[in-house]
């Protein structure tokens, strides 16, 4: 099984989104740690971390993954990997600007541990202002917290540095 | 208090991840504002997918969690007592993730592929819960006079519950935010038996209400 970097399965998963941030591609995410296809291109086999523990989009996001797949390949298998452990720093820069344009700010650093403290966005993803100032430590998915600009008063979600 | 100085067993923390899970979700749709109920449900899906992680370890994860009886489960008393009022539910979250803070960053070293695998995430979603955890207490500890007496009667009833929790680390961290929250730290006791069966009590209420629809519906999928 272990050899060429299918080609075309990167080019598929770049069109699996999360279900709960639909800008974001599995590959922005940085789910996706490994894909390799048999020589004859029939079989591929992908490699899938989750982002929370308990995070209910991993299932739905395996699912989609081999729904995606099975039209490209006669045998399609995931496996998902626990570790390393996911972290942001594996969020595209791509996949970054995308959640800005979606309105969510992106981590604003590096997953550091301890990661209490410093956890807050650079900017508003509305206005750009840097006056912003958190509502509440979680959110709406266990990877953003709520905040809000204290210039256009506008609530958005952070996600978390993890 | 007696000191834990052994390491609980992957059980012990499968079962109390997961029936303090299933506490915190009592709390959704009537937590004190909205974003506690947001907060508490974030944190209970935390921990039901790190006690998801070692129990399919385990076993099989639906035969673990729905058809075992109440006197199997091995979890820190604590994860099962009551939620009482808001202030007793944060103290036992802090005693908790500054428990599970111990045993996670000690698993991140585990010999065991798998339970290195669940505490590699779960010590970093870990730090999210005590920094909310410990927020609350101090808030409501060094806050108007009825979030301290709250607080203090919270305290009262649950630090004999802790004995199964003083790993060592423990003490410290939780000394550590009481301080801040110009609460008094108790003297070390030996656990209570009493509040302890208590507790077991408790326990098999949960559980009858946690099983009761896979029990009644055994094998059902949708």
């Amino acid at each position: 099984m272990v050899t060429t970097a299918g080609v075309v399965a990167w080019q598929v998963l770049a069109h699996v989104m999360d279900p709960e941030i639909p800008v974001l591609s599995v590959l922005d995410l940085g789910i996706v740690r490994d894909v390799s296809e048999s020589p004859d291109g029939r079989r591929v086999v992908v490699v899938v971390t989750p982002t929370y523990s308990g995070c209910p989009a991993t299932e739905v996001i395996v699912s989609d993954i081999r729904t995606a797949l099975d039209s490209a390949y006669d045998e399609v298998d995931v496996r998902v990997q626990l570790l390393p452990a996911w972290t942001t720093d594996w969020l595209s820069v791509e996949g970054r600007d995308k959640l800005r344009g979606f309105g969510i700010a992106p981590p604003a650093g590096r997953a550091l541990l301890p990661v209490l403290g410093s956890d807050r966005p650079d900017a508003c993803p509305q206005c750009g202002s840097r006056e912003v100032e958190q509502l509440a430590e979680f959110g709406s998915t266990p990877c953003k917290a709520l905040w809000r600009c204290v210039a256009c008063r506008e609530p958005f979600d952070y996600f978390k540095i993890l | 208090m007696s000191r834990t100085s052994e390491l609980p067993s992957v059980e012990a923390v499968a079962d109390g991840c997961l029936l303090l899970s299933h506490r915190l979700t009592e709390w959704v749709g009537d937590a004190p504002t909205m974003e506690e109920d947001v907060a508490l449900g974030n944190i209970a899906l935390d921990l039901l997918g790190q006690a998801r992680g070692l129990l399919s370890h385990l076993g099989d994860e639906d035969q673990l969690a729905y058809f075992r009886d109440a006197d199997d489960f091995r979890n820190p008393a604590i994860c099962a007592a009551p939620n009482g009022d808001f202030a007793r539910t944060m103290l036992r979250q802090l005693f908790a993730d500054c428990w599970l803070e111990v045993v996670w960053a000690a698993w991140s070293q585990h010999a065991d592929d798998v339970v290195r695998g669940v505490a590699a995430k779960a010590v970093k979603e870990n730090a999210y819960h005590r920094r909310h955890s410990r927020s609350w207490v101090v808030r409501l500890g060094d806050g108007t006079e009825e979030s301290r007496r709250r607080l203090l009667f919270a305290l009262e009833e649950l630090w004999p519950l802790t004995a199964d929790l003083a790993l060592p680390g423990w003490r410290e961290a939780v000394t550590d935010v009481l301080v801040e929250a110009t609460i008094p730290v108790p003297a070390a006791v030996e656990g209570d038996d009493e509040a302890i069966a208590a507790c077991d009590e408790a326990r098999r209420e949960l559980l009858a209400e946690m099983q009761s629809l896979a029990r009644a519906h055994p094998g059902a999928t949708w």
